[in-house]
């Protein structure tokens, strides 16, 4: 135990010493939310708007002429066919159509309560929640309005979000930022770090003692985990205050998860540093070999239902699509344990398989 | 007779610690000039301050009738460098070894050919033309990088440690080149630990705590400080004037 | 004790140890002396139980190096070829985490180190990558002796230094066979060889000669003489076209040469007399290490 100890400190010394690569890591995931946060919130403007309503329809125009007048939106064009509605977006340069129920102002006014559809191009999911919410809070003030000069009424507001109906994308940087983070500061820093001995030959001296390759792996792991999960909270902390983004499901599971996910990014590091001899290597590795998929193919950017059959494949290899996965269904969509086994039974499986993997490759003796 | 390098009160110093302390000497040209001292007494700072890599603190050099202040880019071309730890690639082939420094001093492909035919028939590895310098003993490779080194003709050479570790025939090999490289009007520069190859050199400096503690020809050196070899001379002057460092 | 006992290990093509084969005795100071690539590091690696030879077998202490690898491990100290230390680290960071790695602490043994410590203890707080080289090399020597080994592997540890520092490692390492441990070490340097009580000399991965170096010298069976002149580098290439000289080649300020026989001396002399070296003067002499390793064939 003593040993055990004496290791650990020498490796957080290795980390302290250090403190440009410490500051990096503290920062970077601070850097990331913030990045993809505000880059994603930024404010949209100017967005082609078409809409479908009755000519003459008092109401509409009215509604019609509040939207115009934002200065987010321009009105590009009046539908005379509702059947044009779905070709439009491909036709035409537009964002969003809005859709007047028939008879609107009639309805309207004998609280038959009309609706407004509001149909989005989604592909880009991140524009198109912001604009439904725009034009929603300009229908409502409406409707408040109203409702100060006559009875209240009800406008049913329906949403239809076309190519991308889920709206994957809007906070799934969140999740994808924790999964790139954890990946890169768990599998990178803890090959590089067993790699450097073999580089500086310290490795040798390590072997050539009693000490047990077992300590050598846990004293490897534990500075880097406590950094994973300080990190860890670091994004949910931003997430939560800084950007509003609620964590809908249990804290506990989703620690849980992480904590599962750090195990496995941990023995992938250590995989990899049994494999490889240089520092560059390692570096590469687990750079282009471990971030690429996580940024490509977990989902974080593009969808993974929308890639081709390979794709998905290779995708369902790569652990950190599964903890995205896990990490969305817990945090936005506040689903519990039940919904979130079957990725939780496979992140364990693979942690099993890994953890075979490296405590077979890891050597008691050089090459 | 030409001074190939002539440095006055020449000085570095890293924050508090002066490295290399006023040391004012010159190069004669064809000379084999021994550049020894302890490990820390300064001799690598002195000889990257030469190589136009580092800028002095003060005083003032000139290598192949350059400043080492104001003509780092001259000093380059009219020397060659080679040291124990890097001299050549080991993953690039003889040929592409000999290829890659000629060409980086400019020369013409047609006159690189004509003269690496004649320098792997000397060192006799005409055959070994495409191996990868990895694959070739230490020997060898420790001649062919000396053959690299002064292959576009430099003013000087600059040989940092070259026979570390080299086998002793291979060591003396060695040696040989570089006589017949001195013959050829090449200037001479070379550190080295082996005291006996001390021997070899014309004139000899050793350092010791950043000053140049002696200078001259190795029989001097013997006579003045009543030595039976270069050894002794060397312990002499420097023990008991270090471990600070 | 360290039985060697015809080991040889190949790298790919490359044979790096050939069928060698010695011992090494209780508190002796054996030493491995060849060049760059004879093989040295891979037969430190073998006796150390890093690496694992095609052929033969290793004995530390009666442990074999492939059944009883962890036992021997707790029992040897081993410094490799190049400063092996945690250059971010400093001085005692050093010692303290290579004691406890064996499991002991720097006041156990601290006398064992306290002649090679005490030249760096001023230094303690301070980044082993900052340190000299002379003084990584006795932070290295000492984090290798913190647990008592019963025996020490050093792989060159002398390589690059210089001669000073090189012979006060020496020193320390007479003073530890003192203490009773077993040294075994390695060196490309000919001249440290009458330091040790026995050598091995290895060219090729093969051994030349495995005796004391007395008994090297002796068994050199070869006429060995030195010359000197006037005009030494000349001299060299005139004396080898002499027909009588069979090899020539520069040792410091002499020449050495092996004659085909002693009587024929005074016609070498006439020889060079007759060319421009009237002041040439030949000596019959006993070889050193050096002329052994390169006229052993």
């Amino acid at each position: 135990m003593k040993q055990l100890m004496s290791f650990i400190k020498k490796e957080v010394l290795h980390i302290i010493r250090d403190k440009r690569t410490i500051l990096i890591l503290l920062i970077m995931p601070i850097i990331q939310i913030m990045l993809f946060g505000f880059a994603m919130t930024l404010e949209v403007k100017n967005i082609n708007v078409a809409v479908f309503y009755e000519y003459g329809d008092e109401m509409a125009e009215k509604i019609i002429a509040r939207i115009s007048a934002s200065e987010y939106f321009n009105i590009v064009k009046s539908i005379d066919n509702i059947n044009d509605v779905n070709n439009i977006f491909k036709t035409e340069d537009v964002d969003t159509v809005i859709v007047f129920s028939h008879n609107f102002s009639k309805d309207l006014y004998n609280m038959a309560s009309p609706s407004i559809q509001i149909i989005n191009d989604a592909s880009d999911p991140n524009q198109a929640s912001t604009v439904t919410s725009y034009i929603s809070a300009i229908i409502s003030s409406f409707q408040n309005d109203i409702i100060l000069q006559t009875k209240p009424i009800i406008i049913n507001t329906e949403l239809k979000m076309l190519y991308n109906p889920e709206l994957n994308g809007a906070y799934n940087f969140v999740p994808g930022v924790m999964a790139l983070v954890l990946t890169l500061i768990c599998a990178m820093m803890t090959s590089i770090s067993i790699v450097r001995e073999k580089e500086f030959g310290t490795m040798e001296l390590l072997l050539v003692s009693p000490m047990k390759p077992a300590y050598i792996i846990i004293s490897k792991i534990v500075p880097y985990f406590i950094i994973s999960t300080i990190n860890l909270v670091t994004i949910l902390v931003l997430a939560v205050s800084l950007l509003d983004i609620p964590i809908k499901g249990s804290l506990m599971l989703l620690m849980a998860v992480s904590f599962l996910f750090i195990f496995l990014s941990l023995s992938v590091g250590i995989l990899i540093s049994s494999l490889v001899s240089s520092q560059a290597a390692a570096m590469l590795i687990s750079g282009m070999g471990m971030m690429m998929p996580v940024m490509l193919l977990s989902g974080m950017l593009f969808p993974i239902d929308s890639m081709p059959k390979f794709l998905q494949v290779i995708a369902d290899i790569v652990p950190a699509s599964w903890y995205f996965t896990a990490v969305k269904k817990i945090m936005l969509e506040g689903q519990g344990l039940i919904n979130v086994g079957k990725e939780i039974i496979v992140l364990t499986f693979m942690l099993f398989l890994l953890i075979l993997a490296s405590v077979k490759k890891f050597k008691v003796r050089l090459g | 007779m030409e001074q190939v390098i002539y440095t006055n009160n020449l000085t570095k110093k890293f924050g508090a610690f002066t490295a290399v302390d006023n040391i004012t000497f010159h190069v004669n040209k064809g000379e084999i000039f021994g550049f020894l001292g302890a490990n820390g007494a300064g001799k690598t700072t002195a000889m990257r301050m030469l190589c136009g890599l580092s800028i002095p603190t003060s005083g003032q050099g000139y290598v192949a009738g350059c400043d080492i202040v104001k003509e780092q880019e001259k000093i380059k071309k009219s020397i060659g460098y080679m040291s124990q730890k890097f001299s050549l690639y080991e993953d690039l082939t003889v040929w592409e070894n000999i290829k890659l420094f000629a060409g980086i001093y400019g020369m013409h492909i047609k006159d690189i050919k004509k003269k690496a035919d004649v320098i792997l028939n000397i060192l006799d590895i005409t055959k070994e033309r495409n191996t990868l310098v990895k694959h070739i003993p230490t020997g060898w490779k420790q001649k062919l990088a000396f053959s690299v080194a002064v292959f576009h003709n430099p003013k000087i050479v600059f040989l940092d440690e070259p026979t570390g570790g080299v086998d002793p025939e291979a060591r003396r090999q060695f040696w040989e080149m570089i006589y017949s490289a001195a013959n050829d009007g090449i200037t001479i520069f070379v550190t080295t630990h082996y005291m006996d190859e001390a021997e070899y050199c014309d004139r000899i400096s050793i350092m010791v705590q950043g000053k140049i503690a002696a200078l001259a020809s190795p029989k001097e050196l013997k006579d003045k400080y009543n030595a039976k070899d270069m050894d002794e001379v060397f312990s002499k002057l420097v023990e008991g004037t270090y471990g600070v460092m | 004790m360290v039985k060697v006992s015809n080991i040889s290990k190949s790298f790919k093509d490359v044979l790096a140890l050939d069928n060698v084969t010695f011992a090494a005795n209780q508190g002796e100071l054996y030493g491995i002396i060849g060049p760059d690539g004879a093989g040295k590091t891979t037969l430190f690696r073998i006796m150390t139980t890093l690496t694992i030879p095609d052929n033969g077998t290793v004995y530390i202490n009666n442990r074999s190096i492939i059944k009883d690898y962890m036992e021997i491990r707790k029992h040897i100290g081993y410094m490799p070829g190049k400063f092996a230390l945690y250059q971010d680290l400093t001085v005692e960071e050093n010692l303290n985490f290579f004691a406890s790695v064996f499991d002991t602490d720097v006041n156990e043994n601290y006398d064992l180190i306290k002649g090679i410590y005490s030249h760096i203890a001023p230094f303690k707080k301070r980044k082993a990558g900052n340190l000299s080289g002379g003084m990584k090399q006795k932070l290295a020597l000492s984090c290798a002796l913190i647990h008592k080994p019963e025996v020490l592997f050093l792989d060159e540890p002398t390589t690059g230094v210089d001669p000073v520092s090189r012979k006060e490692f020496w020193d320390m390492l007479a003073g530890l066979k003192q203490m009773g441990i077993t040294i075994i070490v390695s060196t490309p340097y000919m001249d440290e060889a009458s330091r040790c009580d026995r050598i091995a000399l290895i060219k090729n991965g093969k051994f030349l000669h495995v005796d004391t170096p007395d008994n090297i010298i002796a068994a050199f069976n070869k006429n060995l003489i030195a010359v000197t002149a006037s005009g030494m580098k000349t001299l060299l290439n005139d004396i080898r076209k002499c027909n009588h000289i069979t090899s020539a080649f520069a040792f410091g300020s002499e020449i050495h040469a092996l004659i085909d026989d002693y009587n024929n001396i005074g016609n070498v002399l006439s020889y060079l007399n007759t060319m421009k070296y009237r002041d040439a003067e030949i000596k019959i002499i006993s070889p050193n290490i050096e002329d052994c390793f390169i006229w052993s064939k």
